[in-house]
């Protein structure tokens, strides 16, 4: 208890010396979160391996008597990705985010109360403490995402962030207020049983999705993620989507635990959300030319894969099934944490890009695996990772995920479960082209321009931090079984008996881990024996007959992904300017493409221009005299208080 | 003396105040409304609470001396002595500040208040006076006579409050102190930029900052 609340003082304070240091106020700030860091993770895992968790009352508080952070499995589970991205954010800004930016200062400061809140919420067992971390985590990523506030693409991004932020905000007061005379004082705990079938219950359950699931990126409250992680810092991108984004998946997780009785259409809404966010976000990364921005379409993508998961085993609790609790809720848990790790990793990676190239968008960088051996090596390792290949991380939460539905077909017949197994692979197949497209145009290839043909490898704070990420993905790809005792502890907080169930057993994951490391030597073998050793290295591949081939001729992103692109026209829409060559000996023509978001721009950004211009009536009131205001104010109230008495 | 005394006294002091366009005489008869009200739960008889003595205490010592004070200076700052062309003229505003009070008196019980209070003025002053300080801060152009306005108000929440006294906790008290005190130093800020932007503090000009 003690070492955790160290922990979170720490990295509340983790920027305040940088104030005042002259230099290496970054160095400060990293040493300082990652001493946090590393006290935070020891109280995590010794509630993980099967120490007591704990209660900690907030003194001066109306609520001391009722504990306003309780420390369970499920608070520890979060607060090991918290940490380690806090810390490796931390120790990447000092080489990203230098003195050169004059915000430097802040942003330490800011992300340090980020991370902080962030470790206070997973933790939050009252309405207060809640929605205290809730906002701190909210506000302070808003001032993080501003970080570039000259440019006007960040600042219409960051007040699309706050905008939605405010709206979750204000449905989760409205789903807390409800759930109140339900809670022993504010506390959240176990509710009665029926709440949840009650009619209140269902406008809870509404109220708390819209919150979290505007949070999380749920399709289609998705809008603010995209261009927020695109415009934020990359270590701030890598902290919003890693574990900022996992706090609306936590929020319904634990939504989840309180409920005994959660009615089934909870999970088969959690399914259809899923299966939609999912296959949607994947596609529309496939048609983003702006490398951060594809990652953010991926963070909805695996959002939905982990919503997936968590709509099987609320089926499980509904139906009382442990195995399907411990599958469904033991593959979303593993795949929050995954996907913090590879997310991350990806976002580090490209943010060494952007700094190397100055730019994001992918069709004016290529070759930079030559340049860059390092970043390249995180960033196959990453999407690796995400595709769900073996024998990386993903694979064994989206495994666990595949066999809860099968589970699900074969036990119960229920027909969803084998939409679920279609989306899952679809998604898999999509995520992989659209790797294959990233990966291919930033890093192979040839330079398409001078900026990246004179892009230099990432300092030594950059490549700390990633090369610990991917360490951790490999760590738990290849011994998943190390694993399996605390994510059951963890599993065991959200479903009542499936203390029983052996989750190791069940996933096969001991076989999984026996097998996971001869095989990859195999691999390395086979790899080793076919590689044409042979062939000169500096030679082109064959120019199709082209007298001089030019850098520009290659695949550019948008042309390898122009395939699926097109043939997913009918949902993305893509909007294509220019490209017709009229005539014989055609003079320079010009071609561009770009896929506009469903709901942004095609939705909320006309409906919202109807909004403001209804809104402008309204001015009439704003006569700009303080004493007219106050008027307002009497009147209000001498209405108010006749209505009451009359 | 009767609490009640004192509460009708401070009745009275609402339509003085109404009433008077001498800056100076506003702000005495501020500070003898704020006296007046610091003694109110003395006179009730609850001085045997330590808390409820010492907030009293700081009342009194805050409303009689430190505001005034630097309201007084503020004033002579300012070379401002009346207060001329009022949105609402001195008699409407003294028959709107009577209607109000009226009000206050025909409303109170049927407010659903505690019942059993042994001071049936209690509840129609704090609301009349509330009345009052929203008539002022709404009537007057001068940012001094404004502050004035929101003292008048802020005593017609401390005399609400005098009505929970008991059960009031002591944080919740001095929050309002803090709260009154942080009120009058914002608005001598604001009145001294006022000053400095416009030449002037008729509140008139903020209008052109509307957007």
């Amino acid at each position: 208890m003690i070492l955790y609340l160290l922990a979170v003082l720490l990295a509340f304070t983790s920027g305040i010396p940088g104030l005042w240091l002259r230099r290496r106020g970054g160095e400060a700030a990293a040493v300082l979160m990652g001493l946090a860091a590393l006290l935070g993770i020891v109280a995590a895992l010794r509630v993980l391996l099967g120490g007591a968790s704990w209660v900690v009352g907030l003194p001066a508080l109306p609520m001391s008597a009722t504990g306003g952070l309780a420390f369970d499995a499920i608070a520890a589970w979060f607060a090991i990705p918290v940490f380690l991205l806090s810390a490796g954010g931390a120790l990447y800004a000092v080489g990203y985010w230098d003195e050169r930016h004059g915000n430097v200062r802040l942003l330490r400061v800011v992300f340090g109360l980020a991370a902080g809140s962030l470790a206070l919420l997973v933790a939050a067992a009252h309405v207060l403490t809640f929605i205290l971390a809730w906002e701190g985590m909210a506000v302070s990523a808003f001032v993080l995402v501003m970080a570039e506030d000259r440019q006007p693409e960040t600042r219409r991004a960051g007040w699309i962030y706050l905008i939605s932020t405010h709206t979750g905000t204000l449905c989760l007061i409205a789903a807390f207020s409800l759930l109140m005379p339900f809670t022993g004082h504010g506390r959240l705990d176990l509710l009665p049983a029926g709440f949840a079938s009650s009619s209140r219950g269902t406008l809870t359950f509404v109220l708390f999705l819209l919150a979290f699931g505007l949070k999380a990126g749920i399709m289609p409250l998705h809008f603010w993620l995209p261009p927020a992680h695109a415009a934020a810092p990359s270590h701030v991108s890598a902290l919003m989507s890693g574990v900022l984004i996992k706090m609306g998946i936590l929020g319904l997780i634990r939504l989840v635990s309180w409920v005994p009785d959660p009615p089934p259409w909870w999970g088969g809404l959690f399914l259809g959300l899923g299966a939609l966010s999912g296959l949607l976000g994947v596609a529309f990364a496939l048609g983003q030319h702006d490398l951060k921005r594809l990652l953010a379409y991926h963070s909805i993508e695996n959002i939905g894969i982990i919503l997936l998961g968590l709509g099987l085993g609320t089926l499980g609790k509904a139906a009382g099934h442990p195995v399907m609790m411990a599958l469904g809720f033991g593959g979303a848990l593993l795949h929050v944490l995954n996907h913090s790790l590879f997310k991350g990793l990806l976002f580090l990676s490209a943010g060494a890009v952007v700094r190397a190239t100055g730019g994001r968008n992918m069709d004016r960088m290529g070759g930079l695996g030559r340049a860059m051996p390092w970043t390249s090596g995180a960033f196959l390792v990453g999407a690796w990772a995400i595709v769900g290949l073996p024998p990386l991380n993903g694979f064994i939460s989206e495994w666990m995920i595949y066999l809860g539905a099968f589970r699900g077909f074969t036990l119960f017949r229920w027909p969803w479960t084998a939409g679920v197994v279609t989306a899952l692979a679809l998604i898999g197949a999509l995520a992989l082209a659209c790797f294959a497209k990233a990966f291919g145009a930033v890093f192979l290839g040839e330079p398409r321009t001078p900026t990246a043909a004179r892009a230099l490898e990432a300092p030594l704070s950059l490549r700390v931090p990633m090369a610990v990420l991917a360490l951790a993905c490999a760590f738990i790809g290849l011994a998943p079984v190390l694993i399996a005792p605390a994510l059951g502890r963890a599993v065991a907080v959200l479903g009542p008996g499936t203390a029983q169930t052996d989750l190791a057993r069940l996933a096969h994951l001991s076989s999984l881990t026996a097998w996971a490391t001869p095989m990859l030597l195999l691999a390395g073998l086979l790899w080793a024996w076919a590689r044409p050793g042979k062939a000169p290295r500096d030679r082109p591949t064959w120019d199709c007959g082209y007298a001089r081939p030019g850098a520009r001729m290659q695949y550019t992103a948008s042309s390898f992904a122009q395939g699926l692109v097109g043939g997913l026209r009918w949902i993305l829409w893509p909007k294509v300017h220019g490209g017709r060559v009229q005539g014989l000996f055609p003079a320079g023509a010009q071609y561009g493409s770009h896929v506009p978001d469903p709901v942004l721009d095609r939705f909320a950004d006309p409906l919202l221009r109807l909004v403001a211009r209804g809104a402008a009536l309204l001015r009439i009131l704003q006569g700009g005299q303080l004493s007219v205001y106050l008027l307002y104010v009497l009147l209000t109230l001498l209405t108010l208080l006749i209505w009451m008495v009359a | 003396m009767s609490p009640d005394f004192l509460i009708a006294l401070t009745m009275l002091t609402n339509f003085a105040l109404v009433a008077t366009s001498r800056i100076n005489k506003a702000i005495q008869l501020a500070v003898v409304q704020g006296v007046l009200l610091g003694l109110v739960p003395l006179a009730m008889g609850l001085g045997r609470h330590v808390h409820i003595l010492v907030v009293a205490l700081a009342a009194v010592a805050v409303k009689g001396w430190l505001i005034p004070y630097l309201m007084r200076r503020a004033a002579r700052q300012l070379q401002i002595r009346r207060e001329v062309d009022p949105y609402i003229g001195f008699t409407v505003s003294l028959m709107l500040c009577a209607a109000g009070t009226g009000l206050s008196l025909l409303v109170a019980h049927s407010l659903p208040l505690k019942p059993g209070t042994p001071y049936p003025l209690l509840v129609p002053a704090a609301l009349a006076t509330l009345f009052t300080g929203f008539l002022i801060l709404v009537s007057r152009r001068k940012a001094l006579t404004q502050v004035v306005g929101y003292l008048v108000l802020e005593n017609g929440i401390y005399l609400f409050g005098l009505l929970l006294v008991e059960e009031m906790p002591v944080l919740v008290e001095t929050g309002i102190l803090l709260d009154l005190f942080v009120g009058v130093f914002v608005m001598g800020i604001v009145i001294n930029h006022i000053r400095v932007a416009f030449d002037s503090v008729d509140t008139r000009h903020l209008a052109e900052l509307k957007d």
